[in-house]
């Protein structure tokens, strides 16, 4: 490829990613209700978020769902990240790694069918706790993955020199080993509440009245068309994330340049 | 193969936290709808019988065990909307998963030669979207491609049309939504796979006179087909089970078996109708996952 089609090439992609987002954004400070229309400069789309109370409540509840949905995935990708990468073959192994991995490939409607099923039949009214439940559920086999392939990164012979030197087990995990991958940990959290945060198909099956996730709230105004108050949210959204983003690169970058 | 031996307390402890988490809110539900889908659908909630009760018998329970069907899953050959659906579904993710590749290779190569000081910038750049809401990259493409959109507006401005483009609530809009919201899938893995190849080997290649396009097709492009594949994989498989695009972008006569399934459960309550599409397209996605492993399993026990 020559210099001058790499180039070209690289315009074309990112402009291809980018450029939808941008418009987003831009548009959501068209003081004008149409989309083709620049009516001038203005906030008041964003002002207008902060008297949508229903909006509001949805992100709140949003945001404590992906907390603690997040929470509880990494907890449990870490055991099931230690049993399969530490322990000895046991008995139905093939079964977990399956059973564990399978949400990975299983369309979400298909997850979330089989949840609302379940919930029905056993009797169990749906609301915050059965919208936390269905989250876990997606979001650990991705914990699992990511902390199952940082565990087989990091030497087991370490942590069984701790043992020799007289550490519990538990001692030799957390003294030794979750150093090593606090890292994954990290970003293993992070993936779990961005999904959660974005999840509208398993919210709508999972979610029961009064516990209406933000995606839910803008889904069912996207239906109806483009919405100056959606974009502003959407803005908000991005620049978040972009934040994130751009200081994780940040501290990553400063931390190589101290040479650690 | 190791000794199988018992797990210490705390082993199993350790294992049984997820393990028990994964059986009561994967494996059950599942069963569950295996069970649904043997059903019959009644008026009632849940909307579907044979039930089971804790205090039926075994002859209570072998008697309701008389009554399961295998209708639903005829009625989903017979019955043209979920066939249709099926057939659509598997086109457009073919159709997509294809125009991927042909955005996603380019860019990964240009990427992949670019100055190695750059790359991790630029690969970063590329995957960052995929950490933003899917639902909102979804929704911006809406105000491009609409009637009165963006797209239209600037082409009707430049004369190149009279008319706006029908681009808005088409299949077309399902496939440029696929290809827009699943490119990093498709990119990672080939980026990956070509900035691990050895330069010397196209050197080589072109040493002995290969063209450069020679040079692609038979060094460059076999080199990263586990890559390719990968991609593919990434991509084909999510946009079979693909609701929100095909329902925020394609019109009402875009059948995609996610959205079918989705209006089947919400709008017509047939659960047990749903269930045998649900198990059925679990059995579509994973039979080529699996004999795809079997390959791969197969190709490397060879090299040994």
């Amino acid at each position: 490829m020559s210099r001058f089609a790499r180039f070209g090439v690289l315009a074309a992609g990112f402009t291809f990613l980018y450029a939808p987002i941008v418009i987003l954004a831009a548009m959501s400070f068209n003081a004008s209700r149409l989309v083709s229309v620049w009516g001038g400069f203005s906030t008041k789309w964003y002002a207008a978020l902060l008297e949508n109370e229903p909006l509001i409540a949805s992100a709140k509840i949003s945001f404590a769902a992906a907390v603690l949905s997040a929470a509880i995935a990494t907890f449990l990708g870490l055991l099931a990240g230690v049993a399969l990468a530490r322990f000895r073959a046991f008995h139905s192994r093939m079964l977990f790694f399956g059973a564990v991995h399978a949400p990975l490939v299983l369309p979400e409607v298909v997850l979330g069918l089989a949840l609302l099923s379940c919930f029905v039949a056993f009797g169990i009214g749906r609301g915050f706790a059965t919208l936390v439940v269905g989250h876990v559920t997606l979001t650990m086999c991705f914990t699992t993955v990511a902390l199952l392939a940082a565990l087989r990164g990091c030497d087991p012979t370490l942590e069984e020199a701790a043992m020799d030197l007289g550490a519990t087990p538990v001692q030799a995990f957390a003294l030794v080993a979750l150093p090593q991958i606090a890292p994954a940990v990290a970003s293993a959290f992070l993936l779990a509440f961005t999904l959660s945060l974005d999840d509208l198909v398993i919210a709508s099956f999972a979610t029961g009245p009064g516990a209406t996730t933000l995606p839910m709230r803008i889904y069912s105004q996207v239906r109806l068309g483009v919405s100056p108050q959606i974009n502003a949210i959407s803005t908000l959204l991005l620049g978040m994330v972009a934040l994130a983003l751009g200081g994780s690169a940040l501290v990553m970058l400063l931390g190589k340049r101290r040479g650690l | 193969m190791m000794r199988q031996r018992r797990l210490s307390l705390g082993q199993r402890l350790t294992l049984a936290i997820p393990y028990l988490w994964i059986a009561a809110f994967f494996l059950a539900p599942m069963l569950l709808i295996a069970k649904i889908s043997l059903s019959h659908a009644v008026l009632a909630r849940p909307p579907y019988e044979p039930r089971f009760l804790s205090s039926d018998t075994l002859a209570d329970i072998w008697a309701k065990a008389q009554s399961f069907t295998f209708d639903n899953y005829r009625a989903l050959v017979a019955d043209s909307l979920y066939f249709d659906s099926y057939v659509s579904s598997l086109a457009i993710a073919g159709v997509s998963t294809v125009a991927t590749l042909l955005v996603a290779y380019p860019f990964a190569l240009a990427m992949a030669r670019g100055p190695r000081q750059w790359r991790p910038f630029l690969i970063g750049l590329a995957a960052a979207p995929f950490w933003t809401s899917f639902l909102i990259r979804v929704y911006a493409w809406i105000a491009l491609l609409k009637d009165e959109g963006l797209i239209n507006n600037a082409l009707m401005a430049l004369g190149l049309i009279d008319a706006p483009l029908q681009m808005f609530a088409t299949t077309g809009a399902v496939v440029v939504g696929i290809v827009y919201s699943y490119l990093p899938f498709m990119l990672l893995p080939i980026y990956a796979a070509l900035e691990g190849q050895d330069p010397s080997l196209r050197e080589a290649a072109a040493d002995l006179g290969a063209s450069p396009l020679q040079v692609f097709l038979r060094v460059t492009l076999p080199l990263s087909r586990d890559g390719v594949v990968a991609g593919a994989l990434l991509v084909f498989i999510p946009a079979v089970g693909e609701f929100v695009i095909p329902d925020l972008l394609g019109g009402s006569d875009t059948l995609m078996i996610g959205r079918t399934l989705w209006n089947d459960f919400f709008a017509n309550h047939d659960w047990p109708a749903a269930s045998a599409a649900a198990i059925a397209l679990v059995v579509i996605l994973l039979a080529p996952l699996l004999l795809w492993e079997r390959a791969r399993l197969r190709e490397e026990e060879g090299r040994r």
